[in-house]
């Protein structure tokens, strides 16, 4: 028998029962699609957290007061207050080379008002190079200035929502806000940009490190942000900064330092990890299609047992008959994939016009694999019922009528 | 030529064993018109269904043009049903999707044949029984005895040695029953052997060979060697 004789045969059989096949062809589809689907949604959600883990800043390094790391080690017995970072151990840290920017950051609440207007907002104190480190851009004006971070200027840098709120469409440049008990010169408005980890840029107010250290009548640093000389450089400025550190706080390691790589990487893993096992599920939906197939495919069989018989009759060997119905299983599969993939990309274009800023996109893999493994449940499922095909009796297969 | 050797094919019903065929000794030559008859149950299908190798017996030798076909494994059977033996059965047996031309057209299919070659073989085979009209028709849009005509063009469109016919009119009218037995007849006469089994005397005297069978047994030939 020919390849084309045998898909032509086997189509002519599936459209001889239309809505036995239409059932199982739905039956695949939804499987293919929700696949996908489920796929994209996981895969979406790892762009997701990796473009927010971007949009920090890159090379970064977070240096955080106290040490908080949870492998090895009893708890220490007697509670010891880890030492406050200060602007000093900040400042102390740009000697090395591995460093290439620092932004130390302190950051507090305080009422911020422009006339009759009165708001309160997260108060940034931070330096220059916060600018370079998180990509920030402005709207108006300019950032911080750089200069000497210990001496607090009395200007600021306004959030583009705080901006709006205080000012509306008026420029604030030049204008005069008080924050807390303190009169600020406003000097320049962020651009807009979307939220990055909780913080969202349009609602802050960024001052000097040592004015807000001055309002906040604090020598204690919030964080200290750390920019590497590259990505080769990570490794070298995290020990350079503990050691650094230690050496200021008479050999105690009481900072701990997050690399955003590390971060990346774990939530990376269990984003992935989280996808495939969210596309697993959607396979058992796949295997359900499969054992439907199986079902079917078996009641065919029953049906059309005198044709079998027939085709025995007229020479065609077991392995002929376990291929058509074989065949039948696998353009089903194909089918039912195909649609499903077109299923796929509906719900895909779906979700992206609902969820504009989630970047939902099925990877090709999934695309692939959701296909082969669809061809291949239809074959593994299409074996039972077409070995019972081939294995029929012809006489007892043309008694019946 | 058909050579059957003491053919006996036992069938297992519940805790009975029933005797279908025992000792059968039957010697058919290329060409002739062979009546089976007998009363149901003798055995007669499961005879003419051993003839055909859709069926094993249990003891004995059949060989089909000097050929053990008891050795052959199954595929090899297949490959013989395919060239050598057409079938005709009482209930047509055609596949109720398909078209008469596609029909007929299935052992060709089956056997691998080049599909232009396949297109030409069923038209004319269809117009020699007068179905030319009736080609794009399904099973169901056809009568009685256009179906069984059908059926023979299928039988006969791989051009083989032997058609086994089982009560080919059984489900006929008189008329058309007449009508399906000449052309049998006229394909016996350009050369191909006719088996047909029937329980019907007035068609089992037109056979030039009448072979009784009783309770599995050759009651009476009246050719035969």
């Amino acid at each position: 028998m020919k390849p084309g004789d045998v898909i032509q045969f086997s189509t002519r059989a599936l459209w001889g029962y239309p809505t036995r096949t239409l059932l199982m062809i739905l039956a695949m589809a939804i499987g293919v699609a929700s696949v996908i689907l489920l796929t994209a949604l996981g895969e979406g959600a790892r762009r997701f957290v990796t473009n927010e883990f971007t949009s920090l800043g890159t090379y970064l390094l977070i240096v955080l007061p106290g040490r908080s790391e949870t492998t090895g080690g009893p708890p220490p017995l007697l509670g010891e207050t880890p030492r406050d970072l200060t602007l000093e151990d900040a400042l102390s840290l740009t000697r090395s080379s591995a460093i290439r920017r620092m932004a130390p950051i302190t950051v507090g609440s305080a009422p911020v008002s422009w006339k009759h207007r009165d708001r309160e907002v997260s108060i940034l104190g931070s330096t220059a190079d916060l600018f370079e480190i998180r990509h920030l851009s402005m709207a108006q004006g300019r950032f911080i200035p750089a200069g000497d971070p210990t001496r607090g200027l009395a200007v600021c840098v306004m959030g583009y929502k705080v901006k709006t709120e205080l000012f509306g469409n008026q420029s604030p440049l030049g204008g005069w806000v008080r924050i807390g008990d303190r009169r600020f010169r406003v000097i320049g408005v962020l651009a807009k940009k979307g939220q990055s980890l909780g913080l969202d840029m349009g609602d802050v107010v960024v001052v000097p490190v040592a004015s807000a250290q001055a309002l906040f009548n604090t020598s204690a640093l919030f964080r200290i942000l750390v920019q590497a000389n590259g990505r080769d450089a990570v490794p070298k400025a995290k020990k350079a900064i503990l050691s650094t550190i230690r050496q200021r706080h008479e050999g105690e390691d009481d900072v701990t330092v997050i690399t955003q790589d590390a971060l990346l990487s774990t939530f990376d893993r269990i984003l992935v990890a989280m996808t495939l096992s969210v596309a697993g599920i959607a396979a058992i939906s796949l295997s359900v299609a499969g054992i439907l197939i199986m079902n079917v495919m078996l009641i065919a069989v029953s049906q059309r047992t005198s044709e079998i018989g027939l085709l025995k009759a007229l020479g065609a060997p077991g392995a002929h008959i376990l291929g058509l119905f074989l065949a039948e299983s696998a353009i089903l599969s194909l089918i039912g994939a195909g649609f499903g993939l077109i299923l796929a990309f509906l719900g895909n274009w779906g979700l992206a016009h609902a969820f504009p800023s989630f970047p939902i996109t099925a990877p090709i893999w999934a695309l692939g694999a959701a296909v082969l493994v669809a061809l291949l449940t239809g074959l593994v499922f299409g074996v039972l019922p077409a070995r019972r095909a081939a294995r029929l009796d012809p006489v007892q297969a043309l008694s019946r009528r | 030529m058909i050579q059957l050797a003491d053919i006996e094919r036992i069938f297992q019903v519940g805790d009975e064993t029933v005797r279908a065929l025992s000792n059968v000794n039957l010697t058919v030559h290329q060409g002739e018109y062979v009546s089976i008859m007998g009363p149901s149950g003798s055995g007669k299908s499961t005879l003419l269904n051993v003839m055909g190798l859709l069926d094993r017996p249990d003891k004995g030798i059949y060989s089909l043009e000097d050929l053990d076909t008891t050795e052959l494994t199954d595929d090899q059977q297949a490959s013989v049903r395919c060239h050598k033996i057409g079938f005709v059965f009482q209930f047509f047996h055609l596949v109720p999707r398909l078209t008469s031309a596609e029909n007929v057209e299935l052992p060709m299919i089956l056997a691998g044949v080049d599909p232009a070659e396949r297109k030409t073989r069923v038209q004319a085979a269809l117009s020699s029984l007068g179905l030319r009209d009736r080609a794009k028709h399904r099973p169901d849009q056809l009568s009685g005895g256009q179906r069984q005509r059908v059926a023979i063009a299928r039988a006969t469109i791989m051009q083989p040695d032997i058609v086994l016919a089982d009560e080919p009119t059984g489900n006929l009218d008189r008329t058309s029953g007449i009508e399906v037995i000449q052309i049998l007849e006229d394909l016996n006469n350009k050369g191909m052997t006719l088996i047909m089994v029937t329980h019907d005397p007035n068609l089992s005297k037109r056979a030039s060979r009448k072979v009784q069978l009783v309770d599995g047994k050759i009651s009476s030939d009246t050719g035969g060697s």
